[in-house]
């Protein structure tokens, strides 16, 4: 039998929600183990680098176009550009580039 | 004068939430096109995204209300494809002192999603519920504007600028991973690694079979212990965060 929708979207938010908040019912002070303090420090960088790459490629119509995208963020990153200047480099790269390509 | 700071880093928040909540706009609108197949309406698919705000999450949650799942195969999915928030509900606390109150570790924690959670990381001293709330604010109603805008009218941008758009999320990924990793050798050699492992794992077979969710997860365990074993933080480090953490976030 098919859910009533409103339940459903309220079970997905409420078992989303239960995973953001899981650690803070557990974790009273900061950990001091060496070996998690390390882990948690690379932990950020990582997650967002296995999301990036090689998303970045299959998300614009031509692979190409995303490929650019990537190399242009990381050269604009890298040499100071903020949030949102990193974010419209990557957009207009691929909108000119498909201009060609698609 | 305590409120007036708060009320400044709420707004900074705010400033910092926008350009997430563009980048999002543009994510939930592909995600629109979707769910609309899915069967959800407008309004339904307007409340999903403005209450749940997790994009791969939400994408499988529609695809399973439309395939008639029960809601305990909902909640089990729903962990696994959001497992790594729980990872950065971690990290987030690591910055908190001993002593912080429940609410706070709550009220922080609930505004995780990839990109808030980056920008609140990648922010010197405590993360602070005022910073969070402030960019969850301006991000979260665009995600379901954007999710809502998809399902009635998904198909009235050319393909040529969701296309465009649809990198803007990942430009944030860049614009968070990269200063950090030219400050720090150790963060750009882990970041590099990353790409490699990810690329490899959504292309071998077996591996490339799991779901992106389960690959981010499985990836950052594995990689961040990797790292922690061979490149651990000194002394040196750690005492130059909890310097990092004592300013109160003033940046």
């Amino acid at each position: 039998m098919k859910s009533n929708i409103y339940v459903y979207i309220f079970v997905m938010a409420l078992a989303t929600w239960f995973m953001r908040v899981a650690a803070s019912l557990v974790m009273k002070k900061p950990i001091t183990n060496r070996f998690f303090q390390s882990f948690l420090y690379y932990v950020p960088y990582v997650t967002l680098a296995v999301m990036t790459f090689p998303a970045i490629i299959d998300a614009t119509q031509s692979p190409l176009a995303g490929a650019a995208a990537l190399i242009v963020g990381i050269t604009a990153a890298w040499f100071g550009a903020g949030l949102f200047q990193v974010a419209s480099f990557c957009c207009l790269t691929v909108l000119v580039l498909e201009l060609f390509l698609c | 004068m305590r409120m007036r700071h708060n009320k400044e880093i709420f707004i900074n928040g705010y400033r910092h939430g926008i350009p997430i909540g563009l980048g999002y706009f543009a994510v939930a609108f592909s995600l629109g096109i979707a769910a609309r197949e899915y069967g959800f309406s407008a309004a339904q698919g307007f409340l999903a995204s403005l209450v749940t705000y997790a994009s791969a999450g939400q994408y499988m949650g529609f695809a399973l209300y439309a395939t008639n799942a029960t809601l305990i195969e909902l909640i089990i999915l729903t962990f696994i494809i959001n497992a790594r928030y729980i990872l950065m509900g971690f990290a987030l606390n690591q910055r908190m002192p001993e002593g912080t109150p429940l609410r706070t570790r709550l009220l922080v924690s609930s505004c995780i999603t990839d990109e808030i959670f980056g920008i609140t990381i990648a922010r010197p001293g405590v993360p602070t519920p005022f910073y969070t709330f402030g960019a969850l604010i301006a991000a979260v109603p665009l995600w379901a504007l954007g999710t809502a805008l998809g399902i009635s009218m998904g198909n009235i941008l050319p393909a040529r600028v969701v296309s465009a758009l649809s990198v803007a999320l990942f430009g944030m990924f860049i614009a968070v991973i990269v200063p950090p990793s030219r400050k720090d050798r150790a963060i750009g050699i882990a970041v590099l690694t990353s790409f490699a492992f990810s690329y490899a794992f959504a292309n071998l077979p077996l591996v490339s079979e799991l779901s992106e969710g389960n690959r981010t997860i499985i990836l950052t365990i594995a990689i961040s212990a990797l790292f922690a074993a061979l490149m651990p933080r000194t002394n040196k480090d750690i005492s130059t965060d909890a310097a990092d953490s004592g300013d109160g976030g003033a940046k």
